[in-house]
């Protein structure tokens, strides 16, 4: 029998009836991590979206605990949460710590950094919609080339900052990348982390209808088409190797992952230089290389 | 026992008696000592605890946040500049309701750099919602951490411990370590009241909207106010039970009948008690009034003490730049409106970034409020050193 939206919600650890906006690929990502992870699951949530949506008092839509702090600090205080289950020897529990892109890669990356160096039991998760969100889509480290954000009216002229890479050299275990399109591909990759004892990062990427400028009921099909223009690999690396790769047998012109999209439409204005474009077809050519896709 | 140890060794031996859970720290001078001589104790397994050694101290902050949320007894230590890092995580730790003890090595502020005693640093977050208890010598620094965790977990409002950098924490003294049966009668288990824990999910840390937020600030208000009975009552089982009196909110010293009082807090009193006994030696009559919880501030108390002096003066090693004295403030406030007019009260700042209060310089500064009343001014400042186009 088809189980109802009521039943079928039940079982979701992030419920329904947040306020995210409609086609919200991080609210998604999020429902999919926790469904992964299970019950006996702790979240530090950093200030952002994520927790705006989810986390206003008194109707928290979090069926597991849920702790939030600070914008920048996420990673220290699931560490917090981590050292404090094992001095008191309460049963063993996964901590999880999310953020955006804003407080993973910026503001918040040196707690990042010393939460992997000292090597806590900590699932560190991003959801990356390449700019603060929150505050109004203004530029990140993670806002790649070319997007046009509020602070960037002219479209950005800096790359995308590898924090995958970056997880590897701290020595993390195991570093992953998802995307929203591909629900057991994310969820095997939650508990192939969760499976590992030591520091996880997994960066998930999230389409943000607002800020970038699409409708609601396409952040699928930009996920799926960020992977097809091998813009946004999708990787695993355990131990400092690259064990597996989503390979993209056709692939698809960059132009066809920007065009649907507001934040680039200034790149195919008359006038513009299409060398714009054509320095985006090398990112994404550099990936097909790196990853081999 | 009694023993000859170092202020900050003081301080280890109490936090260890204590046994926090679990301890975070980032090194800043002069607080080292404190985290040195615990991470030796954890590291010779005389205290079973997680002694994290992390990247800032604003990561320490976070961690001890993160951990009294999971239901540990928490401890970290700072100063100064790293106080002030922490600064954003602190109001959150006092907003969340989390009994965390802090040992603040109080430390000037950059800049320029300075890292000598004064009480700057413990000063500009006064306004966070932790309580601030401040200790005068070697042995009460050590006591008020039995203290503070007793306080800091019935009232579930975080606690520091401030005692002045260097001429406390590496000033070596004779100090009674307790055992610890005494203190582990004093000081029952941490009992948490809401934790992280899956098998009672609930969300720590929501925001709140215009609804909700200002009733919740009210809240933490009144509870710092109602921290004076428990930090007084705290005091009480602490005499009772070790046999000395350490902490509470305020102590007296040769005030009854005092012609001028004074008004301080930290280890400038014992040079303070000094220059009463000498100046009593030449006939004046000199009490002091010495402030140990600066927040939640005393005022009932402090307004029963001192409206029958004439002639107060409140020396302080802090300075609200463009404002003036900060603890003259609150002595000033303590006053009802139409009292404080008349009132006598005068404010020197004294001792910033390590500069020596002598008794000389105190006996000359009651020799100025004996003929003067002093808004508000400088101690020991050397005018030789400032030209007149900085001005």
């Amino acid at each position: 029998m088809m189980k109802t939206a009521v039943e079928f919600d039940k079982k979701n650890l992030l419920a329904s009836g947040h306020r995210a906006c409609g086609g919200c690929a991080q609210a998604l990502a999020c429902r999919m991590v926790l469904d992964a992870a299970g019950k006996n699951t702790i979240a530090c949530v950093a200030t952002g979206c994520l927790e705006v949506f989810s986390g206003p008092y008194p109707d928290p839509s979090w069926r597991i605990p849920f702790l939030h702090s600070l914008f920048e600090n996420s990673a220290a205080v699931a560490a917090g949460v981590e050292v404090a289950y094992r001095a008191l020897k309460k049963a063993p529990v996964n901590v999880l710590a999310m953020g955006g892109d804003g407080s993973t890669a910026d503001i918040g990356f040196q707690c990042i950094s010393g939460m992997f160096e000292r090597g806590h039991n900590v699932l560190y998760v991003c959801y990356d919609n390449e700019a603060y969100m929150n505050t109004g889509v203004q530029r990140s480290s993670f806002t790649p080339f070319g997007a046009k954000t509020t602070t960037t009216p002219a479209g950005n002229r800096f790359h995308k900052k590898d924090l995958p890479q970056l997880a590897v050299v701290h020595g993390v275990p195991y570093v992953a990348t998802a995307t929203v399109d591909d629900y057991h591909d994310l969820q095997r990759k939650v508990k192939t982390a969760l499976s590992i004892h030591g520091p996880k990062y997994l960066h998930v990427y999230a389409p943000c209808p607002l800020g970038w400028g699409h409708a609601g009921d396409m952040s699928i099909a930009i996920s799926r088409l960020a992977k097809e223009t091998c813009l946004f690999p999708v990787y695993e690396i355990k131990d400092g190797k690259l064990v597996s790769v989503v390979k993209i047998p056709v692939k698809k012109p960059v132009e066809e992952y920007l065009k649907v999209q507001g934040r680039f439409r200034h790149l195919f204005k008359k006038g513009v230089p299409t060398t714009e474009v054509e320095l985006i077809q090398e990112i994404a050519n550099q990936n097909i290389e790196r990853f081999n896709l | 026992m009694l023993k000859q140890i170092e202020g900050s060794q003081a301080v280890a031996d109490a936090v260890a008696l204590c046994r926090p859970n679990v301890i975070s720290a980032y090194p800043i001078t002069p607080q080292t000592h404190i985290v040195e001589d615990l991470a030796t104790i954890v590291a010779e397994g005389r205290l079973d605890t997680e002694f994290l050694n992390v990247e800032s101290e604003f990561a320490a902050a976070s961690v001890v946040l993160g951990a009294s949320a999971a239901g540990a007894r928490t401890y970290t230590a700072t100063t100064s500049q790293g106080l002030l890092l922490m600064t954003e995580v602190l109001y959150c730790i006092a907003g969340m309701r989390l009994p965390i003890v802090l040992t603040c090595a109080n430390r000037a502020i950059s800049a320029p750099l300075s890292i000598w005693n004064d009480h700057q640093d413990s000063m500009s977050i006064r306004d966070s919602g932790w309580i601030q208890i401040h200790a005068e010598n070697n042995q009460e620094a050590a006591d008020l951490h039995f203290q503070a965790y007793k306080i800091a977990e019935k009232t579930f409002l975080p606690v520091m411990v401030c005692m002045d950098g260097f001429i406390l924490t590496h000033a070596f003294e004779p100090v009674d370590i307790p055992d610890q049966d005494k203190v582990d009668d004093f000081l029952p288990a941490f009992r948490p009241r809401a934790t992280v824990d899956p098998m009672y999910p609930r969300g720590l840390g929501l925001f709140a909207d215009p609804r909700f937020y200002m009733e919740m600030r009210y809240i933490i208000h009144r509870a710092m106010e109602k921290s004076e009975n428990t930090i007084k009552e705290v005091h009480e089982e602490f005499n009772k039970a070790f046999g000395r009196k350490s902490g509470g909110l305020l102590k007296t010293y040769k005030l009854e009948n005092a012609d001028v009082v004074i008004v301080a807090m930290g280890s400038v009193v014992g040079t303070i008690k000094d220059t009463i006994d000498l100046l009593e030696e030449k006939g004046k009559s000199v009490g002091l009034l010495q402030i140990c919880s600066f927040r939640p501030f005393p005022r009932k108390q402090v307004y029963q003490l001192l409206k029958d002096k004439e002639n107060i003066v409140v020396v302080e090693k802090a300075l609200s730049l463009g404002r003036g004295g900060i603890l003259g403030s609150d002595v000033r406030w303590s006053f009802p409106r139409t009292e404080q007019t008349d009132r006598k009260i005068s404010n020197f700042v004294a001792g910033l970034g390590g500069r020596d209060i002598t008794t000389d310089d105190l006996a000359a500064m009651v020799e100025r409020v004996e003929k003067e009343h002093v808004e508000f001014d400088f101690l020991g400042l050397n005018r030789d050193l400032i030209l007149e186009r900085d001005l």
